[in-house]
């Protein structure tokens, strides 16, 4: 398939899971931690769909997906929000700027992976 | 006799006189030269516009026609004066304190400034001096008729008729120089006083002279005068006991009702003590004014031939005898007598008629159009002096009318009857607080009335105003409606049955009235004042010694103040007079002072009254003041009640308000710790769910990657059990349900054990731990697992997070404000200051280093040991790297180093 996923995430144990599961599916993974210089890696690298944690070092994920859904270059780019916290109020908070789809950690990864194809499908 | 003309300019001149002695007096009050124009003698001078050209021509007729009865006219004033100190005083001090014009203006202020009342006692007093002013043109005029001849030259001798048109028209034009030259507020006429007192000398000079000339010049000497006396039949007229009794309370009651003597004995008093001396200086110049009465009658009617009019003895006398010099003395005060009593009457009248009448007419009119301008100061003096013109023209109709056949006395009775209507509403107004506004209307009204139909219509005659047949027979023929014979009593002299029936009806209505109605606030509020003048005049200063005791005085304050600090305040005025006792002497200061104090508790009025019922010992008794005390205590007592309840009610919000902040607060924190708390657990158990799921559905995995994966789904659940065991230790300390169990240690055992288990901690580097051993000798007893946990934890967290080129910690021991401190300070990066705030907050881990394998819960339980524990541990910032200071607990301490 060769679609290309960004995933945003500052855990180093969940990265090395998700990057492991996902590249033997055939995705090609690419990794970023900082939530800083997340926007400019997501247009630097143009991937086909963003997973996006809540909780990074310097930058929170909305902030990160307001900027996202600013820019024209990323805007139509899917985003998957992955957070811990996992309350109503972060669920519609991260609905309302624009995000694709939305999960909770604990996740499975039959749901993540199906989540994803429907993402670049759609 | 004299010529007519030279009569008339010896009265221009006279009255010339008059106004340049006015004139001169009111400059002198107007630059405040004062001195004798208030003395008390020019006060009780004019009080001699009581002494009309009645008494002046009048008495001699009085006397000739019903012997010693005329001495009732002088009776009745002299006992209001010799009883001055009852009524008079009262009236005077009222008058100033309430700044009363007339006795319209009393009636009206006292009941509630009722204008509709001060209406109708104007209009009451305006009838009822018009028979008197008529009295005072027919005396003018008679003088005139018997004194004066056709001149020889020019001038001619007017008819009578016409003289008294001259006559009134002379006094309107004197009377407006003389009243209404400016408007005073006080209505004080300095001038028109002193022209007065001057006349009053004039008359009796007169009165004197030709009673001196009948005794010595005519007869020769007293004792042939009291032979004729006893011959003559006035000796043998009987007296009637009911009308000496009516006509002296008539009189005495007319001398503080009338217009002209309310104003001058209350309106124009300058000061209080004068009537002291006029309650002995006026009888005594009524007495001489009545010395020569009897004598003069009898001589006359001796002399003269039969027929004289009695009235004019005083002129007709001397005339007989051509003595014209001592003639003209008498025609002079006679005109005196005249002009005195119609100036002053005229004032008062038109100030009345001008302030009751016109002015509120003339504001009614206005209402709603044009705003009070400037001049109402000229419609003022201009309703003055047409009031004066029409209280004259009044007179003059009255006499045509009537005739001008009335002997003077009788005319002056009939005044008399008309203006003590107003006696009944002005004595109960005074002294009875429950007097009201219905009672004195209904009072003066009836009296009115009354007077009106038995004494006033009557006195024109028969068929005048009433027909012959209603006086004889009463109207539509019922016989005890008859005017002078009222209920069958006909067989009184009209006058004391005037008098009787009108005082009785109006007494009763007024009664009646006043107790069947409740007064409106303001009539409260004036009757009190006026009731209670005394009370509310007192000096501000200026308590005299008097009767008061001290204890009276303590017993009222500790209503007021309360016993401690009413106590306080008497013992230590007491002491400052050096008194033995409790109780310092009532001095006048002192009261000064107490009444200063309770001023400020419950009002000055209040004050004021209070001291004044104790010092003066007035009319109301101690019991009532206590009662009032009481009552102002309670009422106080009440509103501090109120007070404190406001305030706790205040304090109550304001702590619910507190609170409220701090649930709020607390939920957000709360909100904030789950939040937390979901992701710490969540983040661990991602990676255990996703490596498990990877394990269990991937294929063909390596063994390494196995190996690998099991090992992190074993760190993160040994991580997720750190976390629950931190949150639960945490939860335990922070909810005080921790367990310390102390034990005795040496401080430098402790930190070894402390490092030893920190050495498996993952670090990046190894760190050298800088110590001093002897600075570490120190003896503790204190939980020892606690306190090493948090060694532990700072030692470990410089190993996780200190990231130099040569990590080095360094621990030492050192003394804060004598207590023994240990400080573990790393070289690494540090904590940033904004930061340094936070870091013993829970999950305030800087950064997401879960790769270390902490909770950011640490620092958080931490402080709470050292808190529990006695001791604390804070951030000691400006080290270069983290510094972290434990203050160990003083009580800890069993040696130190």
């Amino acid at each position: 398939m060769g679609q290309h996923v960004l995933l945003i995430e500052d855990e180093p144990n969940i990265i090395e899971a998700i990057r492991f599961f996902l590249s033997r599916d055939g995705w090609k993974v690419s990794c970023h931690s900082d939530g800083a210089s997340a926007v400019a890696e997501v247009a630097r690298v143009s991937p086909d769909v963003v997973v996006l944690d809540v909780m990074l070092p310097n930058r929170s994920g909305f902030d990160i997906l307001k900027d996202l859904r600013a820019d024209p270059a990323t805007q139509a780019t899917p985003v998957l929000m992955l957070t811990a916290k996992g309350q109503t109020k972060d669920r519609e908070r991260a609905a309302h700027l624009g995000t694709s789809a939305f999960m909770t950690k604990p996740f499975s990864n039959a749901d993540l992976r199906e989540m994803l194809r429907s993402l670049i499908q759609a | 006799m004299l010529p007519y003309n030279i009569l008339v300019e010896v009265c221009v001149i006279y009255a010339a006189l008059l106004f340049g002695v006015a004139f001169l007096a009111e400059r002198r009050a107007k630059r405040g030269k004062l001195s004798w124009l208030r003395s008390p003698l020019v006060y009780t001078l004019s009080l001699s516009i009581y002494c009309t050209a009645w008494t002046f021509y009048g008495a001699v007729g009085y006397a000739a026609r019903s012997g010693l009865e005329f001495l009732t006219i002088y009776l009745g004033p002299t006992l209001v004066m010799v009883g001055w100190w009852w009524v008079l005083r009262k009236l005077v001090r009222i008058g100033r304190r309430q700044r009363i014009t007339s006795v319209a203006d009393l009636i009206s202020s006292r009941y509630g400034k009722s204008a509709v009342l001060g209406g109708v006692v104007t209009c009451l007093m305006v009838v009822a001096t018009t028979p008197y002013i008529a009295l005072q043109l027919q005396s003018v005029t008679l003088s005139f008729g018997v004194f004066a001849r056709p001149a020889p030259e020019g001038l001619a001798m007017p008819t009578q008729s016409v003289t008294t048109i001259w006559v009134a028209i002379g006094l309107t034009v004197f009377t407006v120089l003389f009243g209404t030259r400016n408007l005073d507020a006080n209505e004080r006429h300095h001038g028109v006083v002193t022209a007065i007192a001057v006349e009053a000398l004039v008359k009796l000079a007169a009165l004197l002279a030709v009673g001196a000339f009948v005794v010595w010049g005519i007869a020769s000497g007293p004792s042939e005068i009291m032979a004729r006396i006893n011959a003559s039949p006035i000796a043998k007229v009987p007296a009637d006991g009911s009308r000496w009794f009516a006509l002296i309370f008539l009189s005495g009651a007319a001398f503080l009702c009338l217009p002209r003597m309310f104003q001058v004995l209350v309106v124009e008093n300058e000061d209080e003590r004068h009537l002291a001396t006029a309650s002995w200086a006026f009888p005594l110049y009524m007495a001489l004014m009545s010395l020569f009465v009897l004598p003069i009658a009898v001589m006359g009617l001796a002399v003269l031939p039969a027929g004289s009019n009695p009235d004019l003895f005083v002129l007709t006398l001397p005339l007989s005898m051509d003595r014209n010099a001592l003639a003209m003395l008498a025609f002079l005060g006679g005109f005196s007598s005249a002009t005195s009593m119609v100036v002053v009457a005229s004032i008062a009248l038109s100030t009345m008629v001008s302030n009751h009448l016109v002015m509120p007419l003339w504001l009614g009119f206005r209402r709603g159009g044009a705003s009070m301008s400037g001049d109402v100061r000229q419609l003022v003096l201009m309703s003055r002096r047409l009031s004066i013109a029409g209280v004259l023209a009044l007179g003059y109709t009255y006499y045509r009318i009537s005739g001008g056949g009335e002997a003077l006395a009788a005319i002056g009775l009939i005044s008399f009857v008309g203006v003590v209507q107003v006696l009944p509403a002005m004595i109960g107004g005074i002294f009875w607080r429950g007097a009201t506004r219905i009672g004195a209307a209904a009072g003066i009204l009836s009296g009115f009335a009354i007077w009106l139909y038995t004494l006033f219509l009557p006195s024109f005659g028969p068929d005048v105003l009433l027909s012959a047949a209603l006086l004889d027979h009463g109207p539509g023929g019922f016989g005890w409606l008859t005017p002078q014979a009222l209920f069958g009593l006909g067989n009184l002299d009209p006058v004391v049955h005037a008098v009787m029936w009108s005082l009785v009806m109006n007494t009763t209505a007024f009664l009646v009235g006043s107790l069947a109605s409740f007064p409106r606030p303001l009539e409260r509020l004036q009757g009190a004042q006026i009731v209670n003048v005394f009370d509310y005049s007192t000096g501000r200063h200026g308590w005299a010694r008097s009767f008061v005791e001290a204890e009276d005085l303590l017993v009222m304050s500790q209503r007021i103040f309360g016993p401690r600090e009413a106590q306080a305040l008497f013992l230590t005025e007491a002491l400052a007079q050096g008194k033995d006792g409790y109780l310092p002497d009532p001095t006048p200061e002192f009261i000064d002072r107490l009444e200063r104090e309770l001023a400020g508790s419950v009002g000055a009025a209040t004050a004021h009254a209070m001291i004044g019922q104790i010092v003066t010992g007035a009319s109301v008794s101690v019991q009532d003041l206590m009662a009032v005390a009481d009552e102002t205590a309670q009422i106080m007592e009440y509103s501090s009640q109120l007070e404190t309840k406001s305030q706790e009610l205040a304090r109550t919000a304001r702590q619910l308000r507190d609170a409220n902040q701090k649930l709020t607060a607390l939920s957000v924190q709360k909100d904030a710790f789950l939040s937390q708390i979901s992701h710490e657990l969540r983040t661990p158990m991602t990676s255990i769910r996703a490596f498990s799921e990877i394990l269990m559905s991937e294929a063909d995995l390596t063994d390494a990657d196995k190996d690998r994966y099991s090992r992190i789904i074993h760190d993160e659940a040994l991580r997720l059990t750190r976390l629950l065991d931190a949150l639960l230790d945490l939860n335990v300390l922070e909810h005080g349900q921790a367990t310390f169990r102390p034990e005795t240690v040496v401080l430098r055992d402790m930190i070894d054990r402390a490092i030893l288990s920190t050495s498996g901690v993952r670090s990046a580097q190894p760190i050298t731990i800088v110590r001093n051993d002897a600075s570490e000798a120190v003896i503790l007893h204190t939980d020892v697992d606690r306190l090493s946990q948090v060694f532990i934890n700072l030692i470990a967290n410089a190993r996780k997070y200190c990231v130099a080129p040569q990590a080095r910690l360094t621990i030492r021991v050192v003394r804060v404000d004598g207590q023994t401190a240990i400080d573990f300070i790393d070289n690494g990066a540090g904590i940033p200051i904004v930061s340094q705030g936070l870091i013993f907050e829970k999950f305030s881990r800087l950064s997401d280093q879960s790769a270390a394998g902490g909770a950011g819960l640490g620092l958080a339980i931490c402080r709470e040991i050292m808190v529990r524990l006695g001791g604390s541990v804070s951030y000691l910032p400006g080290q270069g790297g983290a510094a972290f200071r434990v203050l160990l607990p003083q009580t800890a301490i069993i040696r130190a180093a």
